[in-house]
């Protein structure tokens, strides 16, 4: 050891087969005394939130990864001084990334569960050529003539993703087994040279740089939320057939409505926005009209009307798109839906939004109208009948009672699934949910 | 059955309610000595200590799976400590508690979650048997051993009895339903241990049955009953009563100890995705351990030593744990070949040798292959 004393401990397999976790938050930082078994961070992986214990005592010296970042397991996470002194064997490092540069003091640890040690790090013996392996099978085939690739599923599976062709990869594990680093590096190597340029103007630009060449460029990692949005939208444009319907709404009362609630004491100290009256117009609309609250049940072949309401609200966050539900939104009394409401947007900005918060949404809202537009085609969330996105209200000029005014005015789009909508139902609700922006009196604030 | 009847609330038998008061029941005798309660309460509370230790292995990474017992140790030690030496024990692979009585080490269970052995002990050096991962399968193993000691004429007052441990998920499966059919029939001297913890996993009882579990029994022509799994008096008298019926020939008896799972179904699981904290918080109260430390404080049974002495040992295994967990050897690459049959045969030892060839052919590899 170099440094004596210092122990690496690295992300572990905490599910069965799983191969990376987000750092959600530290609970010790740098200098901190850490005990056997204390709590040191919490990690998320695809299955569960759960806490990770330090396996030795010490003192942090080094948190090696930072919050909201998702590392592959077996990737050193934080080290601990422990002074040499605790008498425990090696870090269990269990697939320990051959870029660690662990000074080679352990030997391998055996992996237990899940994929298999990095072809760098495994510090295998290397084959003896001394002759003719005695097996009856053919040992790995020369490149040219062989026709199976030798990869595992995983690693097929990310070729095909990355749009490698397996039998042009150099193989560099034993028996002539592609890694997925062989499949990394020649997908890396393979990147698309830029097109030959149309012939240049006499006046011609600067011939782009090396550094420019790269920084046209930026190849993101699809994980994470972007990788479960990816899915989600897949999943459900191609399944649910889409029928988008639209409706301008003079939203002036609304606009005043909200402006009188927040006076009233009962929402004293909470906020209150447009999007909530929004909300309880949606949910009004729901009542009337249940079928709009649905799903489609394939297997079965039923439609699945819900009598509950769990309200998505689709919120951007720093990680990306999350949509995290209100639920049994229906059965709330207007401050209380107000508080719910700020509630979930708190804990998304923030990223504390639980799995819980992003499972069993029954209808969703989509206020695209904080990004500046109106109008839109949104794609359900799966599983769900119908979403409503909500536009920006502007200023528009507006026929108000037989005359020309200037009215607040937004544009409501109602995207539904055709399988268990019909136009006519998709229209109903979506009309009513106008009516109610236009006049929100009565129905929003008596009801609850 | 009229409504009213499948609705009322199910008898439970409890003789150490949540505040450590011991109320004695007609039926079944319990004698509270000191030196009886005192060891049971150590044993609640080794065993959770050890638990707790392999759910930090697991997520340290030397574990592969942990299936937490947290919150059934009074069903698993009460059942497990009325166990006559000569009683047969099938598990299902959360009964480290019972486990734990029959005297098989944690060693021998950790191995088995760090996946370094397909087995980990010898079933009738204990006489319990292996983990078995299949939801309900045991139930009928359990059922054919009692009919073979019934065979063999080894009933009677210092006879032989047989117990099988299953969740209430696995009251779902047809093995157990047919166990306790066969079990009937025959007359089998077995005694079914349910522990109903209230989840399958992410599935709650009201969606596993209709019936309060224990009532099934009636319809297969043998007793039920419910008694308080988090009450470890009640669970070692009543399970007394029911291994004692079967050992005398007089069949068996289905038990459902109710109680709660408090941790997660396995080490892969989160149950803050499927049920509310208010629930596991309600438990919290009916503690298994808390009450009979009440007891033996209620009583003058214990001092602060006795509870001091039991935290410092319990500490002392958490430790023992951990050493023995990550010093446990991984197997030999060539043990394979000897554990999947019984008797050697030709296409084995062609494997086998082809095997051996493969590993010496890496560099250094003398005597690796073994």
């Amino acid at each position: 050891m170099t440094q004596q004393g210092i122990r690496q401990f690295a992300l572990p397999d905490v599910g069965e087969g799983l191969t990376e976790a987000e750092i959600l938050s530290w609970a010790v930082q740098p200098g901190d005394e850490v005990k056997v078994n204390q709590v040191i961070c919490e990690i998320e992986t695809a299955k569960a939130v759960v806490e990770l214990p330090s396996p030795f005592p010490g003192r942090v010296s080094e948190l090696l990864v930072e919050a909201g970042t998702t590392v592959a397991v077996g990737t050193p996470i934080i080290a601990v001084d422990t002074g040499g002194a605790d008498g425990a064997p090696p870090a269990p490092a269990a697939a320990a990334s051959a870029d660690s540069a662990r000074p080679a003091e352990e030997k391998p640890e055996p992996v237990l569960v899940g994929y298999g040690v990095k072809s760098g790090a495994t510090r295998r013996r290397s084959r003896r050529r001394t002759g003719p392996p005695a097996l009856s099978r053919p040992a790995a085939p020369q490149r040219g003539t062989r026709t199976v690739v030798l990869a595992k599923p995983p690693v097929r599976k990310l070729a095909k993703d990355l749009g490698v062709d397996l039998h042009a990869v150099t193989p560099s594990g034993p028996n002539g087994i592609v890694t997925r680093e062989d499949v990394r590096r020649h997908a890396a190597q393979a990147e698309p040279q830029p097109a030959p340029r149309a012939p240049e103007p006499a006046v011609s630009a600067p011939a782009p740089t090396a550094a420019d060449r790269t920084a046209r460029e930026e190849r993101i990692p699809v994980r994470g939320v972007l990788k479960h949005m990816a899915a989600a939208m897949v999943d459900s444009a191609f399944t649910a057939p889409h029928v988008t319907e639209f409706l301008q709404v003079d939203v002036t009362r609304t606009v005043k409505a909200v402006r009188r609630l927040r006076e009233r004491p009962e929402f004293a100290d909470v906020k209150v926005s447009p999007l909530l009256l929004v909300a309880r117009a949606l949910l009004v609309a729901v009542r009337r009209h249940p079928r709009i609250n649905a799903s489609w049940d394939e297997a079965n072949q039923e439609v699945v009307v819900r009598h509950y309401v769990n309200l998505g609200i689709a919120a951007a966050t720093e990680r990306g798109l999350v949509v995290p539900n209100i639920k049994d939104a229906d059965r709330l009394p207007l401050p209380n839906l107000a508080r719910a409401l700020a509630e979930l947007t708190e804990k998304a900005r923030s990223g504390r939004t639980s799995p819980a918060d992003l499972t069993g949404g029954t209808i969703t809202i989509t206020n695209i109208g904080v990004f500046g537009v109106d109008g839109g085609t949104p794609i359900l969330n799966p599983g769900e009948a119908a979403i409503l996105a909500v536009g920006q209200i502007r200023d528009m000029p507006w026929v108000h009672k037989g005359k020309l005014k200037i009215r607040k005015v937004a544009t409501l789009s109602l995207s539904f699934d055709h399988r268990l909508v019909d136009g006519e139902l998709g229209s109903k609700v979506l009309r009513d949910v106008g009516a109610v922006l236009e006049n929100p009196k009565e129905l929003v604030l008596a009801w609850g | 059955m009229s409504d009213s009847t499948a609705r009322e609330e199910p008898e439970l038998v409890q003789l150490l309610t949540p505040d450590g008061e011991y109320v004695p029941h007609p039926d079944y005798p319990f004698d509270p000595t000191p030196d009886h309660v005192r060891g049971l309460y150590r044993d609640l509370v080794l065993v959770r200590r050890l638990d707790a230790e392999a759910v930090a292995l697991q997520r340290q990474g030397e574990l592969g799976l942990w299936a937490s017992l947290l919150g059934q140790e009074a069903a698993q030690i009460g059942s497990g400590r009325a166990l006559q030496p000569q009683d047969m024990a099938f598990p299902s692979y959360r009964e480290h508690g019972v486990a734990w009585c029959r005297g098989v080490t944690h060693r021998d269970l950790l191995a088995m979650f760090r996946g370094v052995t397909n087995g980990g002990w010898d079933p009738y050096e204990h006489n319990f048997h292996l983990y078995t991962i299949v939801i309900g399968s045991q139930t009928l193993h359990a059922t054919g051993y009692a009919m073979g000691v019934q065979r063999d004429g080894a009933l009677g007052p210092d006879g032989t009895a047989v117990i099988t441990y299953f969740g209430d998920g696995a009251t779902s499966q047809g093995d157990t339903n047919e166990a306790f059919n066969y079990a009937a029939v025959n007359n089998a001297p077995v005694v079914f241990f349910c522990q109903n913890n209230q989840w399958a996993i992410s599935e709650p009882s009201e969606r596993q049955t209709r019936a309060p579990i224990y009532r099934r029994a009636a319809g297969f022509g043998f007793p039920g009953l419910r008694v308080d799994g988090n009450d470890v008096f009640a669970c070692l008298a009543v399970t007394r009563d029911a291994l004692q019926r079967a050992r005398e020939g007089q069949g068996p008896t289905l038990i459902e100890a109710f109680t709660y799972r408090m941790g997660a179904h396995t080490t892969s699981d989160d149950p803050t995705r499927y049920r509310a904290s208010e629930e596991a918080e309600e438990w919290r109260r009916k503690d298994p351990i808390a009450r009979v430390r009440s007891y033996l404080v209620r009583e003058g049974m214990a001092d602060d030593d006795f509870f001091a002495g039991v935290d410092a040992e319990a500490e002392k295994l958490g430790e023992q744990v951990r050493t023995d967990c990550r010093a446990l050897p991984d197997p030999a690459p060539l043990d394979i070949f000897r554990e999947v049959y019984a008797e050697p045969h030709s296409h084995l030892d062609q494997q086998r040798a082809e095997f051996a060839d493969y590993l010496a052919s890496f560099e250094g590899a003398e005597g690796a292959a073994r």
